[in-house]
């Protein structure tokens, strides 16, 4: 057999890499390339360079060293017993493939993960020295993100978060069971394991860098993890509360939630159908209402129905608050910020802008119409100077007035 | 009278800032000031006029930096009015030093979003030049690229791609003007036009290939890309080319995947009888193996039985006859039953897969082992009859029914003997595929026929104990 070009494999270890949803280039320190010898910078802001039609964000390179893999799990394209065209990439050729596309301005650096050959550790230096080749021959400043095998040597993992920005090993399934079911070859134990040591990692690294300024940096964008949803029975509330564990205990930047998509030659232990991507749209809007809004996971739970799960046709933040509605309305001119952030329909910006602009005066109703998009959603869940909501938040009806108009999701591509 | 105040250029916050000042100290209200850059087309006063002199002891204006900031962005647009609107906003704030945090105010929130536009189109330029590799007469090379940004943010950006690029050599060319970067010095250029750039680079073929690949057109989501990257980007853009295409193929598959509804899968929920795993799987078409024409078979026994017996598929005479189990190897498998205390008529028999796969020799089928991926597909099936049946006990003959019970690969020879537990709690014991015995000769027939009656009568043993 003849060896494939680098634009066939690239084709492949690209479409390979596409189920992770994770494409971010933020959150790590400032960097340029001034005084070095190479090139690349980081702002702390991420930049998408492209969007695919699939509405995400092309922000970095992410392809797989190889797509070979003695694992077997069943989510996954890439597994052993999938017969999906296989290829791999030398370091050299990654690296030589990052820069050609970095030089043009097509990216913003790397995201490098790979199938399991060999055995763990050595798939794992190969992603290594992919990320070494990178920063100590070309002095790349760029962002790099390396996925880490967590069945690999601690010493290892290590040795990724000095070259990286940000490292990830992904907890793949919000159930031990659903673990143990679809990823036969992996343990969940040894997957927290591995996130643990990379998390006090970090913030040991972060330690030493306040008393030494010398102290290398280690993965400065901090820990990432994905989840598949809806490939196991877990509930909105379990994943939710799991992401709020996650959260906590390993000092995790990021979870990333990944519908079940349909794959090619899928294997039959997966449900037929793939959930809703609203699905994984609400579950994305839940983490924000957590990370930025104050929100506890218990809260959020409380937003779903008794399985557990999350109205799709209403965002959680409204679920919630159609289901309190003795926590309103709130008093604008008046309630502490934790309250106003809990309104639908304003916004942490909008949150922000009332708390300084009541400082000059009591706000109406107008007032606060131009800070948000629809005051026809908000009106019932405040009061102004000029406002009260007499009695609407006890109208049955109330959710039929604030819910957007349903627009029945296309499931084309239901397989 | 009013003051025609002429700037340098359409990007001129310092000269801005100067006359601003000069106008506050004597005191021009914001609609005795006009505004303009000089050189404007139809410009007839090209200098404008003189700035007034300053009142006598008037106070030198003062103004927060979160106005200077503000200002800086949002001088950088195109709209006509945004000098006039910044100095309105800034002689206002001189009575009301606080104004810029009433977010409710009108001018004050105009101003934002003229900078916040602004602030999104110099993000946009950094995500979206496109720079392309040229070799220049002294063999360097350079990289260069056209753009063309919708407001005069170009000066105002370089600064960037100096940081990012500083080791490189490199040109941004532009309608309102140029930057070219030598690894130490930024020069600008005049206005330049597309046909100064490349036309194109050999590694955008690359480029494209990745952002095709990286595309999932099973999630399809026009919209939510449109808003991030509008269509007045993409004429500089090569992957750009390429949507269209890739819109409509998803669309194709979309259309065959409707088409294909009508004789698709069961369903998302397991079946409820055994008779309509029966009848569901004449019509799996989920591999290969279902399409190859030949009668599926299905499973045999009571519904309530103890034990299951799992071989790997139907053979010729299984297929012929639709029972499993028949053929010689099922001969065999019955023989060795006979000697223990199992009843084959008391236990659900069955196969991992359901189809017969073989390749044809002559008027003969040629058994063909089932791939990993087959029994996968198979196993959505073996997993209702087992939830169906619920039994306690599961043997699985051979490495192919191995799989289709635990979902990965094992060896035959290393888990026999002792059992596993699935995760229903029923015990799974996994032995030889009695036609493994049928190909072998002489000694080590005998050899492997009694290690499989020594499986068979554990699993025998254990049945007693679990029923007893």
């Amino acid at each position: 057999m003849t060896q494939k070009t680098v634009m066939e494999r690239l084709a492949i270890l690209a479409d390979a890499a596409k189920y992770d949803a994770s494409c971010a280039s933020s959150g790590t320190t400032k960097r340029s390339s001034a005084g070095g010898k190479g090139i690349g910078s980081t702002e702390g802001m991420g930049i998408c360079h492209a969007y695919a039609p699939d509405g995400r964000c092309i922000s970095l390179l992410k392809i797989l060293l190889t797509n070979h893999c003695i694992f077997d799990c069943h989510y996954c394209i890439n597994r052993k017993s999938s017969n999906t065209p296989r290829a791999r990439f030398t370091p050299q050729e990654v690296v030589d493939l990052t820069l050609a596309f970095y030089r043009r301005n097509y990216i913003e650096g790397l995201f490098l993960s790979s199938g399991i050959v060999k055995s763990a550790g050595h798939t794992m230096e190969q992603l290594i020295e992919v990320a070494r080749i990178l920063r100590e021959e070309h002095d790349f400043r760029g962002y790099i993100h390396l996925k880490t095998i967590p069945e690999a040597d601690p010493g290892l993992v290590a040795q990724a978060g000095l070259y990286a920005d940000r490292v990830s090993i992904n907890v793949e399934l919000p159930t031990v069971a659903g673990l143990t079911r679809l990823a036969p070859d992996k343990s969940a134990t040894q997957i927290e394991g591995a996130m643990g040591s990379i998390g006090s990692a970090i913030v040991e690294n972060r330690d030493a860098r306040k008393r030494f300024k010398s102290a290398p940096k280690f993965a400065p964008a901090g820990q990432s993890t994905q989840m598949i949803v809806g490939a196991d029975a877990a509930s909105d509330a379990d994943i939710v509360t799991r992401a709020g564990t996650l959260y906590d205990r390993f000092s995790l930047r990021r979870v990333y939630y990944s519908a079940f998509s349909p794959i090619p030659d899928a294997s039959a232990v997966l449900p037929l159908r793939r959930p809703p991507l609203m699905r994984e749209h609400r579950l994305y809007q839940s983490d924000w209402l957590i990370r930025f809004y104050g929100y506890a996971p218990a809260d959020v739970g409380r937003a779903a129905d008794e399985a557990g799960m999350l109205p799709l046709d209403i965002d959680p933040k409204l679920a919630w608050a159609l289901k309190f509605r003795d926590d309103f309305p709130v008093d604008v001119n008046r309630a502490p910020r934790e309250r106003l952030l809990r309104v639908p329909g304003l916004g942490v910006r909008a949150v922000n802008a009332v708390l300084s602009a009541r400082r000059q005066r009591r706000l109406r109703l107008e007032d606060v119409a131009r800070l948000t998009v629809s005051i026809a959603k908000l009106r019932p869940f405040i009061v102004t100077a000029d406002w009260s909501p007499t009695l609407l938040t006890d109208r049955a009806n109330l959710r039929a007035l604030v819910a957007p108009i349903k627009a029945e999701q296309l499931e084309l591509f239901a397989a | 009278m009013t003051v025609a105040v002429a700037l340098d250029a359409p990007d001129d916050f310092e000269g801005w800032r100067d006359a601003a000042r000069r106008l506050l100290m004597a005191g021009v209200s914001p609609d005795m000031a006009s505004w303009r850059v000089k050189g404007d087309a139809g410009d007839l006063f090209a200098d404008g006029d003189a700035l007034p002199d300053p009142a006598p002891g008037a106070p030198v204006p003062r103004v927060s930096a979160k106005f200077l900031q503000l200002a800086k962005s949002a001088l950088l647009h195109t709209e006509i009015e945004r000098f006039s609107l910044l100095y309105g906003l800034l002689f206002r704030l001189q009575d009301n030093p606080r104004l810029m945090d009433d977010a409710t105010d009108p001018a004050v929130r105009r101003i934002e979003q003229l900078a916040r536009t602004v602030r999104r189109d110099i993000h946009k330029m950094r995500a979206f030049v496109r720079f392309r590799e040229v070799v220049e007469p002294d063999g360097s090379e350079r990289f260069v690229s056209w753009f063309e940004p919708e407001h005069h943010i170009l000066r105002a950006n370089a600064s960037f791609f100096v940081r990012r690029f500083t080791q490189m050599h490199w040109s941004i060319l532009t309608p309102q003007g140029a930057i070219h970067w030598d690894g130490t010095t930024l020069c600008e250029g005049p206005p330049a036009r597309k046909e100064d750039a490349p036309a194109g680079d050999p590694v955008e073929a690359l480029w494209g290939k990745y952002y095709a690949s990286i595309f999932n057109p099973a999630r399809l989501k026009v919209g939510a890309m449109l808003k991030e990257m509008p269509r007045k980007y993409w004429k500089n853009m090569p992957e750009a080319a390429l949507i269209p295409g890739l819109v409509a193929g998803a669309q194709a598959r979309e259309a065959r995947m409707i088409e294909a509804g009508a004789s698709a899968t069961p369903g998302e929920l397991q079946p409820e009888t055994l008779e309509v795993v029966a009848k569901a799987i004449q019509a799996c078409r989920r591999c290969p193996i279902g399409c190859n024409g030949t009668r599926a078979v299905a499973g045999e026994g009571p519904k309530s039985a103890v034990l299951m017996i799992v071989g790997e598929q139907p053979g010729d005479h299984e297929e012929q006859q639709g029972r499993p189990f028949i053929g010689p190897a099922g001969q065999l498998l019955r023989s060795h039953l006979n000697d223990t205390e199992i009843d084959l008529n008391g236990t659900y028999v069955t196969n991992a897969v359901k189809h017969f796969k073989f390749s044809p020799r002559g008027k003969a089928r040629l058994h063909q082992t089932p791939t990993a991926g087959e029994i996968d597909h198979c196993r959505w099936w073996l997993e209702s009859e087992r939830a169906l049946v619920r039994p306690r006990l599961v043997v699985a003959l051979g490495a192919s029914a191995a799989r289709g019970l635990l979902g990965k690969t094992v060896s035959v020879q290393k888990e026999r003997g002792q059992p596993r537990l699935l995760e229903d709690g029923s015990e799974l014991w996994i032995t030889t595929h009695p036609s493994y015995l049928l190909r072998l000769q002489d000694e080590a027939r005998s050899v492997e026929e009694q290690r499989f009656a020594d499986d068979l009568r554990r699993v025998s043993e254990r049945r007693t104990d679990l029923t007893r």
